[in-house]
């Protein structure tokens, strides 16, 4: 209790810090400069919206993406894999999981992104026809591309959480499945999942959380373009990479208040995020 | 529609180890067979491969035959899924599905392998709730969480869960072994008017109630600590607690051993 209010206060003083110090930013352009959609520090212009896009779209590709394959890793340790090798894949994804991310952020520039051109012509072609925000012509670095890397990079984070709630999921119950006549996927249906499901929403938040503040591997393989665009293969920029990438390179003092504004309202899209979430769920579940 | 099993030379392993062996025995249609014996004698293990769910353990194995219905459940063209789902199984310790309510647990059966029901939903449950005596406690709220229940209620709704699918056999592990006495003799008094329409064998440590509702009694030892489980004698109840032909079995009903 006295450490959890310890913890609030230090965020409500993080905020109000960074409120104070971005403060010339809020009084000069209001609210509005969360929406504005230009970026050009050296006219005085800031609009926040390109980097709030990129942070929310590679999150979300990154969820899609890395939630089933998470799900399906931890599944398969937890109830499909004989016992003898159990033990080498959980070690290996908790190995996975603490890889620092300018590694996954070089080897997804050097490895992933030649992988996904390919793919990335594909899905343009066929899908790109119809669905907007899949049209080519595919630009290497991008949303998508730093999406699926910020995948890979919460596939371990997720499953080695889920592993966990799996694992504490009674025996009995598993036998009571198989003794109904449940094939092993009915068992994992409505035996395991169902008491797992608030388990696996907060791995997923975790891995959500992960993949939001990400900055060194998004910054490498987003493109650092700071524009809106409709498609997923074209280039973008995140709050967190722009922050990280701009910050110690201007004296502009504007310039650097308006980064530091672009932190708090980071730290206010995690939170939304986290919310919804969960509402998410808890309507899923009534 | 009460079936009967007949299992000859029945082994069964957990790794390398040897739980039981070499296990003969029938079990008679509409009768209730008790298997009795020490801790470690395979009791469990025996019931446990009657419906094939011992071999989902890793490592473990069972051999020989186990004939229901005319059919070896252990031939290769059997599927153990479809084994599970003609013969039901209770549980020592309550198991219902925690997250369901108790509507839902005593359908699980059908939900779980997307069977459609025969009859009404609504007559199913009321016949599986009313047959494991707990109708008149939950119908009025039936949408209520199962793990809302006493432990008693949770094992009656899985006794409602096994035989609402309508099962051929019903195995029961110990089904008491975590109730109160009181719950305890209403579990009984349930097995003997569910022997009106199933077959059941009934695993227990208890030997008064092997005496007080088992037909038959069948009497598996280990003998030396590390042995595995062998059967030593079977016949009916009255016989094995009052002239049995086995000095063991004789030593174990009086309690020199076990």
């Amino acid at each position: 209790m006295l450490g959890a209010s310890a913890l609030l206060l230090a965020l409500a003083l993080m905020v109000v810090r960074f409120l104070q110090l971005s403060w010339p930013v809020w009084k000069a352009h209001g609210l509005g400069w969360i929406v504005g959609t230009h970026w050009a520090p050296a006219e005085g212009i800031f609009g926040a919206l390109p980097f709030i896009v990129g942070t929310v779209v590679t999150s979300v590709i990154a969820l899609v993406i890395g939630t089933p394959i998470a799900l399906g890793t931890a599944l398969f340790v937890s109830e499909i894999a004989p016992a003898k090798i159990r033990r080498p894949i959980s070690d290996l994804i908790d190995l996975l999981a603490a890889v620092p991310s300018v590694i996954y952020g070089l080897w997804g520039i050097i490895v992933v992104l030649p992988l996904l051109q390919p793919v990335e012509q594909f899905l343009a072609d066929s899908l790109g026809r119809f669905i907007p925000i899949f049209a080519g012509p595919p630009s290497g670095t991008s949303f998508f591309a730093a999406g699926v890397v910020l995948a890979i990079m919460i596939v371990p984070t997720i499953s080695a959480v889920t592993r966990e709630v799996f694992v504490t999921v009674p025996q009995d119950v598993r036998e009571a499945a198989f003794a109904l006549g449940a094939t092993r996927w009915e068992m994992i249906r409505y035996g395991v999942l169902p008491p797992a499901q608030a388990g696996i929403v907060g791995a997923v938040i975790l891995g959500l959380g992960r993949a939001l503040g990400e900055t060194v591997a998004v910054l490498l393989l987003i493109g650092q373009i700071p524009s809106i665009s409709k498609s997923i293969f074209s280039g973008g920029y995140s709050m967190a990479s722009v922050i990280a990438n701009e910050f110690g390179q201007s004296q502009e003092p504007l310039h650097l208040q308006a980064l530091i504004a672009i932190g708090l309202v980071l730290f206010v899209v995690t939170v939304l995020m986290n919310i919804f979430a969960r509402l998410l769920v808890g309507r899923a579940k009534a | 529609m009460a079936a009967s099993f007949e299992i000859s030379n029945l082994s069964a392993w957990y790794g390398k180890r040897l739980a039981i062996e070499d296990i003969s025995l029938s079990v008679e249609p509409n009768q209730v067979t008790a298997l009795i014996g020490p801790s470690g004698s395979g009791k469990s293990t025996l019931v446990r491969c009657l419906n094939r769910l011992h071999e989902l353990l890793p490592g473990a194995r069972a051999e020989g035959k186990v004939i229901l219905d005319g059919e070896n459940i252990y031939d290769d063209a059997v599927d153990a899924v479809s084994v599970r789902r003609a013969v039901g199984m209770v549980f020592q310790r309550p198991n219902p599905f925690p997250t369901m309510s108790i509507l839902d647990n005593t359908i699980a059966g059908f939900k779980l392998n997307g069977r459609k029901p025969k009859a009404e939903l609504q007559e199913i449950v009321e016949r599986a709730l009313t047959a494991a005596g707990l109708w008149d406690e939950v119908k009025d709220r039936l949408s209520a969480a199962a793990t809302s229940l006493s432990g008693g209620q949770q094992q009656r709704l899985c006794i409602a869960r096994a035989i609402a699918v309508q099962p051929e056999i019903l195995l029961m592990d110990e089904p008491c072994s975590a109730l109160d006495p009181v719950a305890t003799l209403r579990i009984e008094d349930l097995i003997m008017e569910l022997r009106e329409r199933y077959t059941i064998v009934l695993v227990t440590h208890n030997m008064q109630q092997a005496a007080r509702v088992a037909d038959r009694t069948a009497f598996l030892l280990g003998e030396l600590a590390g042995d595995p489980g062998r059967l030593i004698e079977i016949g009916p109840t009255k016989k094995i607690f009052t002239q049995p032909e086995d000095k063991r079995t004789e030593g174990y009903i009086t309690g020199r051993f076990g």
